[in-house]
Formats: structure tokens, C-alpha cells, sequence
């Protein structure tokens, strides 16, 4: 693999991501890793059911009365548009577009920091509520598993901002094109997670 | 460049291991390191038998017992079976699937350094208040109510060393799947491969569990979180949970790749083709399935329910069918062979019977009314190190002797080999077969000691007696590699002289780039193939000879996981109020770690060439094997 060689449209190939061996071993690697990543939050969703509601004798907080929906609508719709402008920024990747790709990826930047935002103003809420993450195994299983979802968005965030300004001024080659593509692929998986969330904690939590 | 090998100096050897992503080299690292922890481990359970040999004996107090019991079985599990193995996965895998090296070399490397900080962070608990106590399944029960750091310690330890280990496992399935040489179908991968494939399938699937456990432990204890405390709404039921949904899957990562140096073995040692290669492999793809279904066979007496108990009950006699059948394929692998009893030979025969004796008492276990009689009792130990001991152990001593002319370019001496089998054979059945009786006489495992009237002390003593035999066995081993070394009498290709796959092919150790050219690949077994047709190099080549591209070395590996090792204190002593320092040790480490990563991120690492003129170079010498241009 020749980093300095030139592409345009036309010499540039239909999958970029897996054109090099290097390519290949990256995208396949990473689909595994994203099944030990299920796995992980697999474990996580089935200790919050598991630990939903309880807490010590007399526990005032319970999912149906502490979750709110409007709110974490908004984040799921924002999360999703974030998901669906990283496609936008793949498209233009595998179309060697790098200028449209930056600019979606920077959308998708704005929309995902925006995700992170709401979700600590959300658990800054709870905590002034009196739900604080020592407060029962309700909260600690709540905040984690919500947590480390939060954590995953910030790690994708600060990956694709790394990316998008360590390749501002070359361009896309055949070494960083598999990059963006498992960036992109990491965030559809986040997106997917937070499906899950969405489901499991609030909507299931709200209907009580 | 073997000329200049020899005159580097002591530091320029060590920088070479530091930054080396070599597989091989990488090998030969978890080697010396599983081996060391091996034999602290192997200390440990000296200590215990020593305890153990009288009634009332007080050579331990009750508090040092448990911690030693406790460090034996998180030693032996995760910082001596489990690296030794992947010492034999990283060192011959490669080679069998002829691939120049491993996917991701720079993980491999990363790997290997988060299991050897874990298990150094791990085993300071020693020396810094002492070690953890609540047993090697660490029930939350017990280790929430532990004094001190020592549980601390075990949960990020494991979660270290637990990250390598994924890492580990992801980069030899992807090695699998895509850098296999042309010819080389998944149906004509060695048996060798074929376990360590799914083996790493049960890691990736498998530890993110235990990790998840861990840290809600590491929550539960450190940041006052209520995951397991019972008074705040917790279950400490989650931790047993997930501790063995990965701590069944963990038994048959160590077991499959055994079985895998021992079906080479069996095939290399009667002259034959495995028998039943096919069988062979889809009984090792169910085993890995099945052993996802099982885990609650390890909480029988937790009170899940008679339904629950039957499901997993059935599920885990069911695994005794594809065992089976891979015993069977051995033995008529043998069968009719023109069979040559080497130590590694030797070895896999007695394997047979022993691991045999282990799973018929699995069997027994899995009756989930009788395991309520046996549970916690010395029966069980005794089950467990027969199939750990009978399996794993005598596998990785077998690949030690099969696979070292392979990786050090000499031979282990057979006459010290045979001793140490005998003195480790008889003295691991006197050991562990009497501890049935002991179990069924209802001594509990777990206990310091025993009275005098409880009628115990002649099997404890018969016991104590057969783990000095095996300390003999694992002495003289270690002077027959002092003795090999020393000698350094070097060895040819095909040192067994019916090596039977592609790492026979090339030489002994090979060149870093292992194949200068990529073979092609004509069948099962295809050096054996190619010998048969008068094939002289051995091998027929799929490309002609030209530039190879390699990856660099690099320091990046080590640093990233001296950071989580940092970061680990840091996170150990972040409740101690006399210890402010904490959170900034904490944030330092994780920030070395992400730092590290940062930087490998945003440098380029293209690797290097190899030219066509180099490779023809190091022919004419007869390989190179330095590891560096």
C-alpha cells in the first residue's frame, strides 16, 4: 500500500474499507469486536433489569415515576440524525468526496456532542433529585449501563475528531479510508445501543 | 544478521522484546512469562499440601490459607494455563496457516503486555497488605465483606489482564479468517488451528462478561456503588452469574487448544492421518457451543429451581457426546499407527485416561441431585484438576516438547523429558485421585485444616507426597531447558522427521518473516503431502519471490499498558482518605494510556520492506532468524 498515491472518482475503488489487506483485517476485526461489545452491554442490560426499581426498604424513586419522555425523545432523535449523517459522510468516502465527508462528519460531530450534552444535564437532574449514583443498586445499575453507553459516544466523538483533523490536509488514501469507515460503523453501533436503551430503560420503565 | 544477533548487548535485547511485534517473539514472551507465574502458582499449591499434611497442622494461619488458595487458582487460571497457551497459539498458528505473521501485530504485542502488567499488579497485592481471599470465583458475598486492598487488587488485575487476553483472541480470528495461505481451506487447516480458532471465539464472547462483573466489583468496593450490597436493593446472584457464564466458556478456552496439540501429536507420532479429522472438528465447534449453556451447573445448590437445574443439567451431559467422540478418533488415530513413543507421545497417551477419569466425574456432577451431596466437598477439587491438570497441564508440557526444536531451534533432552513424565504422571494421580474418597468422606474444600478424629489424615497425607513428586518433575524440567540451552545443539526443519504441517516446512526457529515465499497449499496436511511426493524443499510456493512487507516494532504496546497499570493504583486507593494523591495517579495513568493511543492513532506506521535481494541474502546463509533488518 502506496500512502502517497493519488486517487480521483474514477481510479478510486467501490470499497475502500476493504481494498488492502490491512483493510480487511481492520473491518473484520472490528464486526469482532463489536460482538464482544454486545456481549458487554448484553451483561449490562440484564443487570439493570435485574436491579430495576430496587433499592433500600422505602425507596421513593422508581422507573415509572423518575423518567421522563420528552427529553430523551429528543436525544434519540438527535443520536439517530447523527447516525444517518455518518452514512452522508461514507457515501461521500466511498464516492472520494473528502470535502462532504468532512462536512457531514462535522454535522454528525455537532449532533453527537449536542447527545452528550442532554444526557449530563439529564443525570445532573437526577442527582439534584436525590439520585445519585451511590444512592441504591437501582441507580448504580441505571448510571452505569447508561454510563458506559455515554462513554462509547464520547470515545466515537473524540475518534472521529482526531480522524477528520489529523486528515484535514491530505485527504483520503488508502490507509485512512478503512479508518473512517470503522469510525462510521462504530457509531451506527452506539446508535443501536441506544435503541436498546431507549426501549428497555425508559419506554419499559415509563410504561412501569 | 545471525552473526550480529549474537553480539548485541544485554540492553539492546531487552529494547528488541520491549518493541518487538513479532509473533514469535511474542511467543517466546508469554512462554516466560506463563511460565514464571506457573511456578509462583506451583509455589503456592506446595504451601497449601505442606498445610494440609497433618491434622491441626499450623504451618499457615487460617487468613494466610485462604489468600494462598485464592492466588493459586487466579494464578494458575488466568496468569499461567491461559498465557502458556496462548504462547503455543501465537507461536505456531501462524505458521500452520502459512501467514507471515498475525493480523495485528501491534495488538498482539499490546496483548501481551496488558495480561503481564495485570498479573504483576496482581501479584504486588503480596507485598502491598495483602492478597485477595474470597476464593478464585471471588463470590461478591464474601468479597465485599474482605478487608484491605487484596480483592482490589484480583478485580482490576483481571480486568487488565482480561483486556489483553480479548485482544489476543480477536487478532488470531481474524488471522484465521483472512491470512490463510492460497489452498489452505478451512476444512485443511491444521486440528492445532482449528481449536485455537474457536478458543478464541469463546474469548471474544466470553470475557466481556467477566469484565462487566468486574467492574461492578471494582464499583461495589470502590466507588460505593450497590450492585451485590443486599441492604441498598443489590443481588450478589449477578456476580455468579456472570463470573461463570464466562468461568464455564474459560475451561474449554483452556482445554480445546490442548486437545489441538494433541490431536498434532497423536497424527505426528503414529505416522497417520487423524482419524475422523471431520468429526474431530465439528466436536470442537460444539464444545464451544455447548459450553455457553452450561454455567449454571456451577450453582446447583444457589436454589435457582428444579427447572433450571434440569435444563443445565441436560445441557452439560450433552457435552460429554463431542468429547467423547474426539477420544474416540484419538485412539483410533493410534490404532494401527507405526507408533513412536516420544515424551511428547507419551504424554498425550497418558492424557486419555486421565482426562478421561476428569469428565466421567463432570458427568457425575452434572446430576444436579448428587452434586448437592459433592458441592464444595474435595470431590470437586479433585475433578477439576483432573481435567485441568490431566488436560491442560499435560498438554502445554507435550507442546513444550513438541513445539521447543520449533521455537528455539534446539531439542529438550527425552531422557529428562521421561523422568519428568513419570515423576509429574505418578505424582499427579497420587495427588488428586485420592482427593475423590476425601470429598466423598465429606471433607469441605476451601478449609485450613482438619481434625485428627475426622479420619482424614493418611489421604491428606498420600496427597501431600504426590504434589512433591510433581514439584520433581517440574524441577527437572526446568534443568533439562537449563541443560538444552547451554548446549545449543541446533536443529534442522523437520526435527521429529514426520512432521506433518506447514511449520515443519521451514527452518527451526524460523526467519521473522517465516515464509519468503507464500506456500500453496494442496491438502490436509500438506508438508506431509509434499514429502510423500518427493517434494524436496517441502513446499510448493504460490507466488514467486518478491518484496514482503513487515510490520515495525514498537514502545507504544508497553507504554499504553504501563498506563492502565498506573491508572490501577490510582483507582486502588481512591476511597483511602489518608491517600489524596489518588485521583491524580489515576487520571496520570489513564491519561498515559489514551495518550499512547492518541499517538498511535495520528503517526503513521506503513511498516517496511523486505527486498527481493535480502530474502535471497539470508537463503544462502540458511535463514534469517534475528527479528530485525
Amino acid at each position: 500500500m502506496d500512502i502517497n498515491k493519488r486517487y480521483t472518482a474514477q481510479s478510486w475503488p467501490d470499497h475502500p474499507e476493504t481494498a488492502t489487506l490491512e483493510g480487511k483485517n481492520k473491518f473484520v476485526g472490528f464486526w469482532l469486536l463489536l460482538a464482544a461489545e454486545t456481549v458487554t452491554f448484553a451483561s449490562l442490560f440484564a443487570t439493570y433489569l435485574a436491579l430495576k426499581d430496587k433499592g433500600p426498604s422505602g425507596m421513593e424513586f422508581t422507573a415509572a415515576g423518575l423518567f421522563e419522555l420528552p427529553l430523551v425523545f429528543a436525544m434519540t432523535m438527535i443520536l439517530l440524525t447523527s447516525s444517518l449523517t455518518s452514512v452522508y459522510a461514507m457515501y461521500h468516502m466511498k464516492n472520494h468526496n473528502f470535502k462532504a465527508m468532512q462536512a457531514w462528519l462535522g454535522i454528525t460531530v455537532l449532533l453527537g456532542l449536542t447527545f452528550l450534552g442532554l444526557e449530563i444535564y439529564e443525570f445532573n437532574h437526577y442527582v439534584h433529585l436525590g439520585f445519585g449514583f451511590t444512592h441504591s443498586a437501582f441507580s448504580s445499575a441505571f448510571y452505569v449501563l447508561v454510563g458506559t453507553h455515554g462513554a462509547h459516544v464520547l470515545f466515537g466523538l473524540s475518534w472521529f475528531i482526531a480522524l477528520m483533523i489529523r486528515n484535514s490536509k491530505r485527504g483520503l488514501n488508502m490507509y485512512n479510508a478503512p479508518k473512517f469507515y470503522l469510525a462510521a460503523l462504530y457509531w451506527h453501533f452506539i446508535d443501536v445501543v441506544w435503541v436498546f436503551i431507549f426501549t428497555v430503560v425508559y419506554l419499559m420503565g415509563v410504561i412501569g | 544478521m545471525s552473526s550480529l544477533a549474537q553480539k548485541k548487548g544485554f540492553g539492546a535485547v531487552l529494547w528488541d522484546y520491549l518493541t518487538t511485534v513479532d509473533h514469535k517473539k511474542i511467543a517466546i514472551l508469554y512462554l516466560i512469562s506463563g511460565g514464571f507465574f506457573f511456578l509462583v502458582g506451583g509455589l503456592e499449591a506446595m504451601l497449601i499440601r505442606i498445610q494440609l499434611m497433618k491434622a491441626g497442622n499450623d504451618f499457615l494461619s487460617a487468613g494466610l490459607y485462604n489468600e494462598i488458595i485464592t492466588m493459586h487458582g487466579t494464578t494458575m487460571i488466568f496468569l499461567a494455563a491461559m498465557p502458556l497457551l496462548l504462547a503455543f497459539m501465537n507461536a505456531i498458528m501462524p505458521l500452520q496457516i502459512g501467514a507471515r505473521d498475525v493480523a495485528f501485530p501491534f495488538l498482539n504485542s499490546l496483548g501481551f503486555w496488558l495480561f503481564f502488567f495485570g498479573g504483576i499488579f496482581l501479584n504486588l497485592s503480596w507485598f502491598m497488605g495483602g492478597a485477595p481471599d474470597a476464593g478464585w470465583t471471588n463470590y461478591a458475598s464474601l468479597a465485599l465483606a474482605s478487608e484491605g486492598h487484596g480483592i482490589d487488587f484480583y478485580a482490576l488485575g483481571l480486568t487488565i489482564s482480561g483486556f489483553g487476553t480479548l485482544i489476543a483472541g480477536i487478532n488470531f480470528l481474524v488471522t484465521i479468517i483472512n491470512m490463510r495461505a492460497p489452498g489452505m481451506t478451512y476444512m485443511r487447516m491444521p486440528l492445532f488451528t482449528w481449536t485455537t480458532f474457536v478458543a478464541s471465539a469463546l474469548i471474544l464472547l466470553a470475557f466481556p462478561p467477566l469484565t462487566i462483573g468486574l467492574f461492578f466489583m471494582i464499583f461495589d468496593r470502590l466507588f460505593d456503588s450497590n450492585f451485590f450490597v443486599v441492604e441498598m436493593g443489590g443481588n450478589t446472584i449477578i456476580w455468579e452469574h456472570l463470573f461463570w457464564i464466562f468461568g464455564h466458556p474459560e475451561v474449554y478456552i483452556l482445554i480445546l487448544p490442548a486437545f489441538g496439540i494433541f490431536s498434532e501429536i497423536f497424527a505426528i507420532f503414529s505416522r497417520k492421518r487423524l482419524f475422523g479429522y471431520t468429526a474431530l472438528v465439528f466436536a470442537t465447534i460444539l464444545i464451544g457451543f455447548y459450553g455457553f449453556m452450561v454455567w449454571a451447573h456451577h450453582m446447583f445448590t444457589v436454589g435457582l429451581g428444579p427447572t433450571a437445574n434440569a435444563v443445565f443439567a441436560l445441557a452439560t451431559m450433552i457435552i460429554a457426546v463431542p468429547t467423547g467422540i474426539k477420544i474416540f478418533n484419538w485412539l483410533l488415530t493410534i490404532w494401527g499407527g507405526s507408533i513412536q513413543f516420544s515424551v511428547a507421545m507419551v504424554y498425550a497417551i497418558a492424557f486419555i485416561p486421565s482426562f478421561v477419569a476428569g469428565g466421567v466425574t463432570g458427568v457425575m456432577q452434572a446430576i444436579a441431585p448428587l452434586d448437592y451431596q459433592l458441592h464444595d466437598s474435595y470431590f470437586i477439587v479433585a475433578h477439576f484438576h483432573y481435567v485441568i491438570v490431566g488436560g491442560v497441564v499435560l498438554g502445554l508440557l507435550a507442546g513444550t516438547h513438541l513445539y521447543w526444536p520449533k521455537m528455539f531451534g534446539t531439542m529438550l533432552s527425552e531422557k529428562l523429558g521421561m523422568v519428568t513424565f513419570w515423576f509429574f504422571f505418578i505424582g499427579f494421580h497420587l495427588t488428586f485421585f485420592i482427593q475423590h474418597f476425601l470429598g466423598l468422606f465429606g471433607m469441605p474444600r476451601r478449609v485450613y485444616t482438619f481434625n485428627a478424629d475426622q479420619g482424614w489424615d493418611l489421604y491428606n497425607l498420600i496427597s501431600s507426597v504426590g504434589a512433591l513428586f510433581m514439584a520433581i518433575g517440574i524441577i527437572v524440567l526446568l534443568v533439562n531447558v537449563v541443560l538444552t540451552t547451554v548446549k545449543n545443539v541446533r536443529v534442522g526443519n523437520d526435527p521429529w522427521g514426520d512432521g506433518r504441517t506447514l511449520e515443519w516446512a521451514i527452518p527451526s526457529p524460523p526467519p521473522f518473516y517465516n515464509f519468503a515465499q507464500t506456500p500453496l497449499v494442496r491438502g490436509l496436511d500438506t508438508y506431509w503431502i509434499e514429502k510423500m511426493e518427493g517434494n524436496k524443499e517441502g513446499m510448493i510456493y504460490a507466488e514467486p519471490l518478491g518484496d514482503i512487507h513487515m510490520p515495525n516494532g514498537s514502545i507504544i504496546p508497553f507504554v499504553m499498558s504501563f498506563g492502565m497499570f498506573v491508572a490501577a493504583f490510582g483507582a486502588l486507593y481512591f476511597m483511602d482518605d489518608t491517600k489524596p494523591w489518588a485521583l491524580a495517579v489515576l487520571v496520570i495513568g489513564l491519561g498515559i494510556t489514551f495518550g499512547s493511543m492518541l499517538v498511535r492513532s495520528l503517526k503513521d506506521d506503513l511498516g517496511f520492506y523486505i527486498t527481493k535481494e535480502e530474502l535471497i541474502e539470508d537463503a544462502k546463509r540458511g535463514g534469517n532468524t534475528d527479528g530485525h533488518k
